[in-house]
């Protein structure tokens, strides 16, 4: 395998880790509070196909975000107010949202437009462009790092960079506000956090809506920037890999984006079953790579490679005493 | 809060959980510009009002009684198995197995053969779960929903590299042989006078009735049901009684893949008569909403899973005769999950204030 093809296969790592990124932080927020969400798929679909017909009617790309998100939020309110204030069981309720997305992404696209459950084609600035990096052309000629920078690190769209952004912003609201502190305690000991005088409905709720608006972006990204429009079952199960990566980070942010890189490469890999042939010098199944971060997950459940250990009340409505 | 009578608990609590997914559906159906009541005069039409629909209700709803089944065995042990779906693929691997290689003389001993086939394989797929719950303490839902993916990219891989017969372009098996054909409704002496064209139902309906009397039997009158029960209540009262929790997960998982992997008589022996791909087609996932409608019991699961037939053939029919996407079955599924299953409690609430509000008329009136 040559230089040039690495970089691309890393450049469409960037490409593919981007949504499970978004939808591993959403997740982590979610989770980190005691609420388990197996639902990231479904609010991850609901805001493709939200983002991409907006992003059609307006021809904003932008606009079909922030609809990507609004779609997103209705799901993560509807699975607040089911598992926070009626105390339904989260797992189960995310199951049900999960089916619903599905069915309502396809139903309401072919009301709208016909196509068998199809945005049309998003074209211009329906679109998110790619952002060409500062410098990127100059230092093309440059050796090794040069080539790494224009073709990997420059030249997506805005919303991979605000993807690693959102990391290191998790990173310092999990582990330097008060706010992060009082998240990661509801998730731990929610009656300790209640004795404290702060409302654990509100912790929660608030996480679950952060995790609306993540996953909200994260199928704006999917429909708007890495394909041209929404197509239905569009996000393929990249709502669990974003839960397997959110188990192999330990839920913790910057191992998350490790994580989502290391799925995010699989997955570029699974495009390109002739170069991994041409290195590992036999035929690896193309379903084999498809079903690598399930199994490593898998592994790393079974406390092979360390050992997971989800925060302690997740799953657990809380129940306030009286 | 108040408890419900036992009458309420049992069917009203469903009932109104099924009328307001029902009214959901109906909203649903308006907003898309189409008729609701044109969409279940069309379901019912297409689905219970002639011999030819009940021929695939019945057909859908065998496999829904065995995944269904398979839900309520594992909820019964505190462990929600999302994996319905990759067992009952790999019970049809298991089936693929026990009827491709071997010239079974007669149908009935194929069938023995295949069952056992289907149920090893899909308690195989539940095993490895259920051992790292038990052993290991992995959150068993997350795991299962790991394997129905890894069962998906196996099954890929088997159907395209290994059991494609050279030459042929799809990604199934041969043919089975023909001694192996299951008799359709159609061709059951008796039966052939109610159904007179081809139908999907088979004889794997009676096995699925079977199957719920054989699990009613189990949790209720044994010894290994009661503990099964006991360990889902309390685990630490259980434990004190001296109930091994690792054999208790570990059989109930066994049971639930097993009985998911049998769907797979159906489904791959008895209507497609050869392995394709995603055989299950979402049954496996379906057999949540029926153990959650049908609240655990056989008899509930049996009622449910018909229901659930006659929506899937209901909503297929949908599809063809009218602008309704096929799509809507999926949402109706979600709407039950999330009514029976997640806003349980929504529900009981509003029904113990109604019903505190009659108490509390009838003491003014006294």
């Amino acid at each position: 395998m040559d230089y040039a093809t690495l970089l691309q296969i890393l450049d469409s790592t960037l490409r593919l880790a981007t949504p499970l990124l978004l939808a591993c932080l959403a997740g982590l927020y979610s989770e980190r509070s005691g609420v388990f969400d197996i639902g990231l798929e479904g609010k991850m679909l609901t805001a493709a196909m939200c983002a991409g017909a907006v992003a059609f009617y307006t021809g904003s790309a932008w606009i079909g975000a922030l609809a990507g998100i609004a779609g997103s939020l209705v799901f993560a309110a509807i699975h607040g107010v089911t598992s926070i204030t009626f105390r339904g069981n989260q797992l189960i309720a995310g199951v049900a949202l999960n089916f619903l997305a599905s069915g309502l992404t396809v139903l309401t696209a072919q009301a709208l437009f016909g196509q068998g459950g199809r945005t049309p084609p998003l074209t211009g600035a329906a679109r998110f462009g790619e952002l060409t990096l500062p410098f990127a052309d100059a230092l093309r000629p440059v050796p090794i790092i040069g080539p790494l920078y224009a073709d990997v690190i420059s030249g997506h769209s805005i919303l991979v960079y605000l993807a690693f952004a959102i990391v290191a912003l998790t990173w310092w609201i999990l582990y330097r506000t008060r706010y992060g502190l009082r998240l990661r305690a509801v998730g731990e000991n929610p009656a300790a956090v209640d004795t404290a005088g702060v409302s654990v409905k509100g912790l929660r709720f608030s996480a679950v809506m952060i995790t609306g608006v993540l996953c909200g972006l994260a199928g704006a990204y999917m429909a708007t920037a890495l394909q041209a429009g929404f197509g239905k079952e569009m996000t393929a199960g990249r709502g669990y890999i974003a839960l397997a990566a959110l188990i192999f980070a330990k839920w913790r942010p910057v191992q998350a984006m490790y994580a989502c890189l290391l799925f995010g490469f699989f997955q570029a890999l699974a495009l390109r079953p002739d170069v991994v042939e041409s290195v590992v010098q036999f035929k690896v199944p193309v379903p084999f790579l498809d079903a690598l971060p399930y199994i490593l997950t898998v592994i790393v459940l079974a406390g092979f490679i360390g050992k997971a250990i989800p925060p302690r009340a997740g799953g657990e409505p809380y129940v306030k005493e009286r | 809060m108040d408890r419900l009578p036992r009458w309420a608990d049992v069917a009203l609590v469903p009932f109104v959980s099924l009328t307001l997914a029902a009214i959901i559906s109906a909203l649903v159906i308006i907003a898309i510009g189409q008729d609701p009541w044109e969409a279940i005069t069309v379901m019912v039409e297409g689905s219970v009002m002639n011999a030819y629909g009940w021929g695939y209700t019945l057909y859908y709803a065998t496999s829904f009684i065995f995944t269904g089944l398979a839900v309520t065995v594992a909820f019964h042990a505190g462990l929600f198995n999302i994996g319905g779906e990759g067992q009952a693929q790999l019970g049809g691997l298991g089936v693929a197995m026990a009827l491709l290689f071997i010239p079974w003389p007669h149908w009935t001993i194929a069938l023995v053969a295949a069952a056992c086939g289907a149920a090893l394989f899909g308690a195989a797929w539940a095993a490895i779960p259920a051992y790292l719950q038990a052993k290991r303490g992995s959150h068993i839902v997350i795991t299962t929903i790991m394997f129905n993916y890894i069962a998906a990219s196996l099954m890929i891989f088997m159907l395209v590299d290994v059991l494609r017969p050279p030459g042929k372009m799809d990604p199934t098996t041969a043919n089975f042989p023909e001694a192996a054909h299951l008799p359709s409704l159609n061709e059951i002496p008796g039966l052939n006078l109610i159904f007179t064209s081809g139908v999907p139902a088979n004889v794997t309906f009676f096995i699925a009735l079977a199957m719920a009397v054989v699990v009613w039997l189990l949790l209720w009158r044994t010894r290994l049901g009661y503990q099964i029960r006991a360990f889902g209540k309390s685990e630490p009262a259980a434990r004190y009684a001296g109930i091994n929790p690792t054999r208790i997960i570990m059989v109930a998982m066994l049971i639930s893949g097993g009985l998911a992997g049998l769907m797979a008589i159906n489904n791959v022996m008895g209507e497609a008569e050869r392995l394709l791909g995603n055989s299950a087609s979402g049954a496996g996932f379906i057999g949540i909403a029926v153990a959650l409608m049908g609240r655990n019991h056989p008899v509930g699961v049996v009622l449910a899973a018909l229901l659930f037939g006659f929506l899937f053939q209901g909503g297929a029919e949908l599809g063809l005769w009218t602008k309704i996407p096929i799509e809507l079955r999926t949402v109706v599924q979600g709407l039950v999950i999330l009514f029976t299953g997640a806003l349980d409690v929504m529900v009981r609430m509003l029904l113990v204030r109604i019903f505190a509000l009659f108490r509390g008329r009838k003491l003014e009136a006294a």
